[in-house]
């Protein structure tokens, strides 16, 4: 017999019940955080039906898509938006009333859902993790089935703390040696989706592997998990081990004593073995990474910093040679013209795919003693109220402060065009987020995806480059 | 839910990969605690100008496509976010079935939870049915979910359909009061799992 994947192994661990004729299986949820957006429709949906929360203890609640980035001490009366104000009202009720422990907006803990988890140490291996945000892939860094569900499987979720599920096809990315000085997790996972494609990974849980995935720290393993979904994968997974555990221990939610060794040695158990049956594999060569950007309106659409934006005329197919068109078109790019040298008025650093502390001191380091160039209004999004403290005592608010970048409160920020903190139409951003679909981050919005470090010095240059 | 079996209705076509559901549905209309009215909003910056005016050149804003209850469209349609806000706005708008090569993995689910079939086709069978959808003497078609075909234009081509999905569509049923009857072995399940993984349930 095979052995099993990772992501077999903890799908067995957590399947109670299979229907024989559709091969649904109801799969046992360990960990489902909740947040303003996604959950109204939800709690209705259980109230209507005179239906309660099953596992309050296993529900996480925070507040993050829709708030502001300042004067979150002012709580909602600071909302000036009154359908955002009553969204997060909603959520306040909801969670009071079936006993849900919640990080309101202001309280330290509180932050961008994606953060929290892993903070709070409530994110562990080889749980099963939902969440009603397409970026619930990045817990899968931690060796955890985490992925996004719609409001009606949140409803589910909280009704019976069980998903029906079918089961995913196992992918492996494997990416052998080391990346090349200065690129980073950020690099390496727009490479990828260039590579792939976003449909690449449609029916598949993805696992990274490889001598440099183990070499990232969990922050780059969680930036690289973030992104799975943009390769269309319905979940991403790292194995865990010691980088892992020692990030893991200690967190205010993780076992201790006794039962951290119980938790450790069964999490040990969590690797994919070597017969394991792939029904895909990608090869990646870590060295043929380059600090990488999008230039267009799709994750895949990405370039390394030094290369050229697509000419349609060079693309056969009628279908993908529109699709570039239509790109450039809207992202104010000529048909062959190099991606360096592209000047931004926007830059944003955040974002569930890179605010972690990690990013914020790369960021600084390249910040400090410079200026923002004129003309380039630049923020700093921290991911969570502990990652703005750390940083804090850290310095690095006073770095980016004198060199010009705006210090904000933590939230989802500008990342998806729903708080305040959006573009105009045709203002360029250099983004370290995680979409730059057209009118994602504003209508007429132009977003270049990135890294923190190639942000940093769009911020300082005024130019992509 | 109603129980959906067979679509008869406009198809429109939208020759487009990686339709996403920030296009389907931007994030100002996330803010909403319902489920209704968001049909108002759907594809909001295709189908209006930035000071809110009819995009006459659009296909769900001309005639007779501005009544489809069909969407035919490229690779990956529903790429992108989870919001659910997608399919509740295609629903709203009266789209009950989407004919592409592929779907984003989290929309699809969404979308059988509301009732909207997806349809997977051949990428060479979608441009067929694309080109025939433009045609306004041959954008209705037939969709027969138990068959599994698509009837257009005189002629009958086969779809394929997640099975699970198949049968949630076909029978309608509240799938969290079939969950519910499980709640047994959901308590044997926590129950076994106290034992062998204590600090899981600490």
């Amino acid at each position: 017999m095979a052995g099993k994947t990772l992501y077999d192994k903890i799908w067995e661990a957590h399947r109670v019940a299979t229907d024989p004729g559709t091969g649904e299986s109801l799969i046992y949820i360990d960990l489902h955080l909740i947040h303003e957006v996604t959950t109204p429709q939800a709690f209705a949906g259980l109230r209507a039906a005179g239906r309660g929360v099953r596992r309050p203890d296993l529900t996480l609640a925070v507040a993050d898509h829709n708030t502001p980035t300042e004067n979150q001490a002012l709580g909602l009366a600071g909302v000036k938006d009154p359908e955002a104000r009553n969204q997060l009202e909603t959520l306040a009720r909801n969670v009071a009333e079936y006993d849900i422990e919640f990080f309101e907006m202001g309280n330290i803990n509180n932050g961008i859902v994606h953060v929290v988890g892993p903070e709070q140490g409530r994110t562990q291996p080889g749980m099963t993790i939902v969440c009603g945000d397409s970026h619930t892939s990045t817990h899968g860094a931690f060796g955890a089935l985490a992925h996004g569900i719609g409001t009606s499987e949140v409803e589910h979720v909280l009704a019976t703390q069980t998903l029906r599920a079918n089961k995913s096809k196992n992918m492996a990315i494997e990416v052998s040696g080391t990346l090349p000085e200065g690129v980073t997790a950020k690099d390496l996972a727009l490479h990828i989706i260039a590579k792939i494609g976003t449909a690449g990974g449609t029916g598949y849980v993805m696992e990274y592997r490889g001598e440099a995935v183990r070499a990232l720290s969990m922050e780059g393993r969680m930036t690289l998990c973030n992104l799975a979904i943009e390769g269309g994968a319905r979940a991403g997974l790292i194995a865990p081990d010691e980088t892992t555990f020692a990030y893991v221990k200690g967190r205010p939610a993780t076992p201790k004593g006794g039962a951290w060794d119980i938790a450790q040695r069964y999490w040990e158990t969590l690797f994919s073995d070597e017969d394991a049956h792939w029904d895909r594999v990608v090869h990646i060569k870590a060295e043929d990474v380059k600090p990488t950007l999008t230039w267009g309106t799709s994750p895949e659409q990405a370039i390394p910093v030094t290369g050229r934006v697509p000419d349609p005329a060079d693309i056969d197919d009628p279908v993908k040679r529109a699709a570039v068109a239509r790109a450039l078109h809207y992202m104010g790019l000529e048909a062959g013209q190099k991606i360096a040298g592209v000047p931004v008025q926007r830059v944003f650093i955040g974002s569930c795919t890179n605010s972690r502390i990690e990013d914020l001191r790369a960021v600084a380091e390249i910040a400090r003693g410079n200026k923002v160039a004129d003309g380039v209004r630049a923020m700093v999004v921290p991911g969570s109220g502990l990652v703005r403290a750390q940083a804090e005592d850290e310095g690095l608010d006073l770095i980016l402060m004198e060199a010009g970048f705006e210090w904000r409160e933590p939230g989802c920020s500008m990342c998806l065009g729903m708080n305040p903190d959006i573009l105009a139409p045709g203002e360029r951003c250099a983004s370290t987020s995680n979409r730059n679909f057209e009118g994602r981050q504003g209508r007429g919005g132009r977003t270049h995806l990135m890294s923190p470090q190639l942000a940093a010095r769009a911020a300082l240059n005024g130019v992509i480059g | 839910m109603e129980p959906v079996r067979t679509i008869d209705g406009i198809a429109a076509p939208l020759p487009d990969r990686n339709i996403d559901t920030d296009q389907i549905i931007p994030a100002s209309y996330l803010s909403t605690v319902t489920r209704t009215g968001l049909g108002a909003g759907l594809f909001h910056a295709r189908r209006y100008d930035e000071h809110g005016n009819t995009k006459a050149d659009f296909v769900l804003n001309k005639t007779p496509w501005n009544g489809a209850s069909i969407i035919v469209a490229g690779d990956n349609f529903g790429c992108g976010s989870s919001r659910e806000h997608a399919p509740w706005a295609l629903k709203d708008f009266g789209i009950r079935c989407i004919i592409a090569p592929s779907f984003g993995d989290i929309f699809r689910n969404n979308c059988t939870k509301n009732g909207i079939l997806t349809a997977a086709v051949e990428t060479r069978l979608a441009d067929h049915l694309m080109a025939v959808a433009r045609n306004p003497s041959s954008c209705r078609f037939q969709v027969d979910l138990n068959n599994q075909t698509i009837r257009a234009k005189g002629k009958t081509y086969d779809f394929s359909v997640d099975e699970a999905d198949k049968n949630w569509l076909l029978s309608g049923l509240d799938e969290i009061s079939l969950s519910l009857r499980d709640s047994d072995r959901i308590d044997a399940y926590e129950q076994s799992w106290r034992a062998a993984a204590p600090w899981r349930f600490a």
